[in-house]
């Protein structure tokens, strides 16, 4: 018996020239906030963007980026709908409002779909907003995926610093690049994340303190634009 | 789908060397809610030299739950599914899970045990 989904993922890929992976070891650290905030300013620079909510149990970027009554167009697989500029893949289009209780292997199974059913065309960057973890859709994408990178997120936290010490060791184990680190909800000017990150030999790509605005920007991009989150993240893309 | 399927012929028929495929059998879950002329017609409208005679023997199956809370099994009836939940479960099929509950205790827990996605189960021909 074979699946035949896989062999078409790649087809699905062909001319998107750049898969970046928003990832933590931990929930809570912000990594869907620095996801669609970098897919709208790249698409505000003029990339071709699209974003893909990887978090299927809990998916959060479409109240972020406030999506409205939109639906991909079926045409021989998924069109994602465009969405202030960028190209919007979630699970909330089948799911809607309602809870998605999902285990391992249908977690994995709906990635595979998805990814086999949804057609981005040309693309300069796609950000995939990943749960958090090391789990279903860190291990398939890492299989499926030929070129991905990682962008890893953390807070200042030593908790969520530690789970993401042990994702890295396992990308660098599996040779997966990791583009470098980001710090978020910063509420002090400690460097030590800064100096851990560059001791393991990575970028430390930006430090964005904690900014209490940002709940008011949620579904307003607008306002998300106007941030200290969107500034640092825009001042991070040439390293990225 | 379709495209799909036929990626993964010409992968098989490459590895074992099959000039000419003759026979390709596909199972499709009951839960993917696929029609069976439609696929049929898709696959057609892709076929490449070495697939310029295969008949493509097509066979739904059906999906049968089992509940993980009560150990209660049933058969997927999209007759009790809204339009939308239908549709939706049609391109995700794993997202059942939202929809479907189980008759007898009410939980959202169970398992697949047949009828989901679409497999190749084998691609015969000339050599």
């Amino acid at each position: 018996m074979v699946d035949p989904r896989t062999s078409v993922i790649v087809e699905r890929m062909k001319d998107v020239k750049k898969v970046i992976a928003v990832s933590s070891g931990k929930g809570g650290v912000g990594k869907s906030l620095v996801a669609s905030t970098l897919a709208l300013v790249m698409a505000q620079k003029g990339y071709k963007v699209g974003l893909f909510d990887l978090d299927f149990t809990s998916p959060s970027t479409h109240v972020i980026l406030g999506v409205g009554d939109v639906r991909p167009i079926e045409q021989k697989g998924i069109i994602p709908p465009k969405v202030h500029g960028l190209k919007y893949m979630s699970i909330i289009y089948y799911s809607g409002d309602l809870a998605v209780p999902l285990r391992g292997a249908d977690v994995s199974n709906a990635l595979i779909e998805l990814l086999a059913i949804t057609k981005w065309g040309s693309l300069d960057c796609l950000i995939l907003d990943m749960p958090p973890g090391i789990g279903d859709v860190t291990l398939d994408l890492v299989r499926l995926m030929k070129r991905i990178e990682f962008l890893i997120v953390t807070t200042s936290s030593q908790l969520a610093f530690e789970t993401v010490k042990k994702l890295i060791d396992l990308l660098e184990s599996l040779k997966i690049p990791v583009i470098g680190l980001v710090e978020n909800m910063k509420m002090d000017n400690s460097e030590t994340i800064q100096r851990s990150t560059e001791k393991m030999g990575l970028k430390f790509l930006a430090a964005i303190p904690y900014d209490s605005k940002v709940e008011e920007s949620m579904g307003k991009t607008r306002e998300l634009l106007r941030t200290t989150v969107s500034k640092k993240i825009e001042s991070m893309l040439s390293k990225i | 789908m379709a495209e799909a399927i036929v990626n993964s012929v010409m992968e098989i028929a490459e590895k074992e060397g099959i000039e000419k495929v003759t026979l390709v059998q596909i199972r499709v879950g009951e839960l993917q809610q696929v029609e069976k002329d439609i696929l049929r017609f898709a696959l057609s409208q892709l076929r490449t030299s070495r697939l310029k005679k295969a008949k493509f023997e097509i066979r739904t199956e059906k999906a049968k739950l089992e509940c993980r809370a009560c150990g209660h099994t049933w058969l997927f009836s999209k007759n009790n599914l809204g339009g939308n939940a239908s549709e939706a479960i049609h391109f995700v099929p794993d997202i059942a899970h939202t929809y479907i509950r189980c008759p007898k205790c009410g939980s959202p827990d169970f398992e697949i045990l047949v009828g989901r996605g679409v497999l190749l189960q084998s691609v015969r021909g000339v050599k």
